[in-house]
């Protein structure tokens, strides 16, 4: 059928209209070979706008549409619609960028009026050869793979299992709550992290619709939005889980002590532990390296085993419920999922790397999570806040932005710390009264709500703050009053002037950073990283949670470091985001992917092992290559590098482009 | 046999001339060759650096003109020649309108440089090139219970030409343990000693000499090793002043770790340079000697 | 304290431009600098203020402090300052624009001491100490005539390092000194960097 296109330049207000003259260009339009109408409009995204396109093809049958606009990034989308909308197939549009490729970037106006000339001749000749492409479209699993059980991954776990549609909620640690768990309270409220967490962990325990599979890891994803085909390891915990009862006998039995990382070290556990006292499952779990009878069992040895034996003699009896099995092996699992949601977290920077802070070489230097553990009434010391000779604390000091915006670690500002370090303070006055609390900072970030009003009654309460970044912390005294104390030197800076402040206790608000394996994760997700080593959303600002791998979306820290309300905020928006696909029930793939012609392929396999997404296959009876055109991009490598020519680009066909190249040329 | 281009700095000749002695005493016992450059003229140092940097950067590239002839590496023990020369080539590579300028100067006098000199510090030769572990295989008499505080100086890590740690540094403590001495740890070891400043603000240099001799003293140390000779001066020569203004009783001797590694390879006294230490190091190293 | 001016930024443009100077921009004040600084009290304005105010084009204030003059060069700011930004060379760019621009400082004699210790090299191509110490006693009369004392008390000292033999009273001069001289010369020509 002979081509009758409609061209549209659209005046973007004065984005456009202000440099090229759009008049002119509508006219050369029409001069153009099968171009049975060109207008300009204001707006041409806008309501009237979009009417005009509809009305024309209706009126005038047009069966090709070229709007001259913004990037396609920005309306190809939309105008597709209108053209669908009018029943044309979305495939005979095409759009010509003359604002961000053109007005935007060129300072002379006839200059600017040419180039746009060029791209619209270029689209017209273009959308001359296209063809309409038929949309596929595939059903959509309706389970949810969920990583990570922090409160982001708990709560859009909660969200979706609450709209009756399966959850798979993974957590590497054996039990849920992530560092939310081991903070003591939350600012700004002050509420206790753990009484307003443990009720959503109890519910992701049990809820009908999650699965959660604790001490577990994802080794593998294949497959495409709405068709994720996962494996997952799960770690054995020599525990039997359906038998554990949480009793925690057999950690009293167990004879090996070693440091525990819930409390970073500060305290101690045993080889069979139970994470803490509200874990979701409340179950035990042995850690392999540090139990002895399973390192000795490597040497064919068979010792100790008190947890499930007891002590006869004594007549204490091992485990009841009979629940410890040396002999379990980590188990492979595979599910099936239509989206998957990281929500993996972060990691704390390790601020021994900043010596002259004196983390790990002084006394009484903590980190910012440390303190939490110490403050709070389950950790190490029962929230009493001690000195490590155990005397009494009178001052102490909390240094914001270490390790943030420091060009030698991390430029960025972690966003939380400033909120935090600030209810440390609190949290100090009221475990220790009368005790003096200095805060060393640069800027005071109290954006949220009821944040500054919180900065406002730290300082009516007493908070000393000092504008300045402390250049050390000592222990090197000066005068006598500063014997035996640390010493933070730094200038306050709003008097111009050094000070040098003994205080007895420091504390390092150290930054959030990615997790150390970020690198593994995101290649096992397909996902991208920004500079900053976080995982890269789609946009910034208009698309915070899904990436762009299509039906994978990240929340939480593991996209940046956020404060617990953001982090909900973007796991439920995680989770509409899944349900709006799972809703659908089917799910709309690209039709601009590459096809085989198997009459032309030589079944050379050149195609297979270039294909970035693992699109295509060989097949071995009919011995030519196949594509799968859910995975497909469409980026052309394989059509480029057949030697037979026998893959075709869809919607990128030689034809198209070469017409293109030659608008161009005018 | 190894062998370097030598840069001995004008205080080697002078205040610190122990350091140029014992640096060659030294050398020799270790089979290094230090070849003084060719008519070599002085670094310029941190004054010059204040007057007119233009001229400053001239200076020090006419002796790595000098030394890119030789096409040796550049070894100087001084702390600060070490940063100077270093610090006048990082700028030719990074300024290309002052490398134009230097380009110039140097070319009025027949002179060019193009940039491949590696300017390292004798500390640094000793700790990579030679390694602690072939100097302890030197070692005759082992400096067994000598407690030697190792004073680094700002400038040998700071602002940082890849060599040791800008806040710990660890290379002389490795140098004095392998020589069979007790490195004392203390926390200002590598705090300015005040440098110049001890002639035109003496009393800021002198209390900042004293907070050293007092850290060094209270972990321990019997004597303490410097490589800067302006260090040495400092904290060798105004030790009596210090005393007299803060009315304490430092008596620490302050040597070079190349005069100290040379009492531990047997080497001659006199070589070393010992009789020039203001602060008399004899009764310290008295069983070592 | 004259006014600040309001026609921005020439001043940090032209450090901006100077060795060493080029990240002055990116200083968010957070006094790590001063607050690493051994000698930050002596200063009249502490490191971070002398940023603030070459940002503030306050460059009178700046040339005729007495703030870079005490720099140590011991580049603690240098490894610690977060963004980067070299103060201890930001200092040594000031001074140099004060001493070509013939700025008095009068709380300090470190200019002075500068001023002969480079004599010295061009007199000989090498630090004369003895040659170097005397000039600066020269340069510094107000200050001997002020406290005669002082200087007397150098004398032992100085005796001591004749007796040391670590003075030599005569210098050593560089065979190449003319060199030297036309090179110095070409470099003053172009005047600053």
């Amino acid at each position: 059928m002979e081509p009758k296109i409609g061209v549209y330049i659209c005046h973007c207000g004065s984005n456009i209209a202000g440099t090229v003259d759009v008049e002119q260009v509508t006219e050369f339009a029409k001069g153009l070979n099968g171009v049975a109408i060109a207008s300009n409009y204001k707006y041409m995204c806008s309501d009237p706008g979009q009417l005009m396109i509809k009305e024309d093809i209706e009126r005038l049958g047009l069966n090709r549409v070229v709007v001259a606009s913004c990037s396609p990034q920005m309306h190809e989308l939309t105008f597709r619609r209108v053209c669908e909308d009018a029943g044309l197939n979305r495939y005979l549009f095409q759009m010509a960028n003359i604002r961000e490729h053109c007005s935007w970037i060129t300072e002379d106006p006839r200059k600017a009026t040419e180039k746009a000339k060029a791209l619209v001749s270029a689209a017209v000749r273009r959308v001359f050869y296209q063809e309409p492409l038929e949309i596929k479209e595939v059903p959509v699993n309706s389970n949810t793979l969920i990583v990570g059980g922090g409160i982001a991954g708990i709560q859009a776990a909660l969200e979706i299992a609450d709209s009756a549609h399966k959850v798979y909620l993974v957590e590497r640690e054996p039990s849920i709550g992530g560092h939310m768990i081991q903070l003591d309270k939350t600012f700004p409220t002050l509420d206790c992290s753990a009484c307003i967490l443990t009720p959503k962990m109890a519910v992701a325990g049990s809820h009908p619709y999650i699965e959660l599979m604790s001490y577990s890891e994802v080794e593998e994803v294949s497959g495409y939005v709405g068709n994720f085909k996962v494996k997952i390891r799960k770690k054995a915990r020599y525990i039997d889980e359906e038998k554990c009862t949480g009793c925690g006998a057999c950690r009293e039995l167990c004879p090996i002590s070693v440091s525990n990382e819930f409390d970073l070290g500060m305290g101690k556990r045993k080889a069979i532990y139970i994470p803490f006292a509200q874990a979701v499952p409340n179950k035990a779990v042995i850690d392999s390296q540090n139990c002895t009878h399973l390192q000795k069992l490597k040497e064919g040895k068979d010792v100790c085993r008190l947890c499930q034996k007891g002590i006869e003699k004594k007549g204490v009896l091992g485990c009841e419920a009979g629940a410890i099995d040396f002999g379990q092996v980590d188990k492979f699992v595979e599910v099936e999922v239509g989206n998957v949601i990281v929500a993996t977290g972060y990691d704390t920077f390790d601020p021994s790397l900043i010596y002259q802070y004196g983390y790990g070489r002084l006394d009484n230097v903590i980190t910012g999570l440390e303190f939490e553990r110490m403050i709070n009434a389950s950790g190490p010391t029962e929230g009493k806040v001690l000195l490590k000779d155990g005397s009494e604390l009178k001052s102490v000091g909390i240094i914001h932005c270490v390790g943030s915006r420091d060009m030698k670690y991390h430029e960025y500002c972690s966003r939380v710390c400033c909120m935090y370090s600030m209810k440390f303070g609190q949290l100090v006055r009221e475990h220790v009264p009368g005790v003096e609390v200095y805060e060393f900072y640069i800027d005071i970030r109290s954006f949220g709500k009821g944040f500054e009003e919180f900065y406002n009654r730290m300082l009516q309460e007493g908070t000393i703050f000092i504008r300045g970044r402390p250049g050390e912390v000592t222990n090197v005294a000066e005068t006598p009053e500063e014997k035996g104390k640390l010493i933070v030197q730094c200038e306050d800076t709003l008097i111009g002037r050094q000070r040098r402040i003994p205080v007895d206790m420091v504390i390092l608000s150290t930054a959030l950073e990615p997790r150390s394996d970020a690198e593994q994760v995101a290649r096992v997700f397909s996902l991208s990283r920004s500079p900053d080593g976080f995982f890269l959303e789609r946009h910034p600002k208009l698309d915070p949670v899904a990436t762009m791998t299509d039906g994978v979306f990240v929340v939480g820290c593991c996209q940046g470091p956020k404060d617990i309300p953001d982090t909900v905020a973007q796991a439920s928006a995680a989770a509409a985001r899944a349900l709006a696909i799972i809703s659908k029930g089917k799910m709309e793939i690209e039709a601009a992917t590459a096809m085989i012609d198997e009459e032309v392929c030589s079944g050379c396999k050149t195609c297979n092992s270039l294909c970035p997404y693992s699109a295509i296959s060989f097949d071995e009876e009919k011995k030519v290559s196949q594509i799968n055109e859910a995975l497909c991009k469409g980026c052309g490598v394989c059509a480029a590098a057949c030697p037979s020519g026998a893959i075709t680009s869809k919607h990128f066909t030689t034809q198209q482009i070469m017409a293109e190249i030659e608008g161009i040329l005018i | 046999m190894r062998y370097y281009a030598y840069f001995p700095g004008c205080s080697a000749e002078a205040t610190a001339s122990a350091l140029g002695l014992s640096t060659q005493a030294v050398a020799k016992a270790l089979d290094i060759e230090l070849i003084e450059l060719e008519d070599w003229n002085c670094c310029g140092s941190t004054p010059y650096s204040g007057i007119d940097e233009v001229e400053a950067t001239c200076i020090a590239a006419r002796d790595l003109a000098l030394a890119e002839k030789t096409g040796l590496d550049l070894v100087s023990p001084c702390n600060n020649c070490y940063i100077t020369l270093n610090k006048a080539d990082s700028f030719l590579k990074e300024y290309p309108q002052l490398k134009e300028r230097v380009g110039e100067a140097l070319a009025a006098a027949n002179l060019k440089y193009e940039g491949g000199v590696r300017v390292r510090h004798l500390v640094e030769v000793l700790f990579n090139d030679i390694t602690p572990g072939v100097i302890a295989s030197r070692v005759k008499r082992s400096l067994d219970g000598l407690k030697v505080a190792p004073y680094y100086g700002c400038q040998l890590t700071r602002p940082g030409f890849g060599f040791d740690d800008p806040e710990f540094p660890k290379s002389l403590d490795s140098l004095i343990e392998s020589l069979g001495a007790e490195a004392v740890p203390f926390a200002l070891k590598a705090r300015c000693c005040g440098g110049a400043f001890i002639i035109s603000e003496e009393d800021m240099a002198l209390e900042l000499i004293r907070k050293l001799l007092d850290n060094a003293l209270e972990n321990g140390a019997q004597c303490m090793i410097t490589p800067c000779p302006l260090c040495q001066t400092n904290l060798d020569v105004y030790q009596g002043k210090v005393n007299s203004k803060f009315k304490t009783k430092f008596n620490l001797p302050i040597l070079f770790p190349s005069q100290l590694m040379g009492v531990a390879f047997g080497l001659a006294p006199r070589s070393l340079g010992l009789g020039k230490n203001a602060v008399s190091p004899n009764k310290v190293l008295a069983s070592y000697l | 304290m004259s006014e600040v001016k309001t026609k921005p930024r020439s001043f940090i443009t032209e450090v901006a431009s100077l060795p060493g100077g080029v990240k002055i921009r990116d200083c968010i004040q957070c006094g790590t600098c001063t607050g690493s600084c051994p000698v930050a009290q002596q200063m009249d304005y502490s490191p971070r203020k002398v940023i603030a105010m070459v940002r503030a084009d306050m460059r009178d204030e700046v040339l005729s402090s007495s703030s870079m003059w005490h720099c140590l060069s011991c580049y603690l700011c240098t490894v610690r300052c977060p963004k980067d930004i070299k103060p201890t060379e930001i200092f040594h760019a000031l001074e140099c624009i004060a001493i070509r621009e013939g700025f008095k400082v009068k709380e300090t004699n470190t200019p002075a001491m500068y001023r002969s210790f480079t004599d010295s090299i061009k007199a000989n191509g090498r630090v004369h100490e003895l040659g170097f110490m005397f000039k600066y006693y020269l340069r510094t009369w107000r200050t001997l005539l002020a406290n005669p004392s002082a200087a007397l008390k150098m004398l032992p000292l100085a005796l001591n390092l004749l007796t040391l033999g670590r003075m030599p009273l005569m210098p050593k001069k560089v065979k190449g000194r003319k060199e030297l001289k036309i090179i110095l010369e070409k470099a003053k020509a172009g005047g600053g960097a």
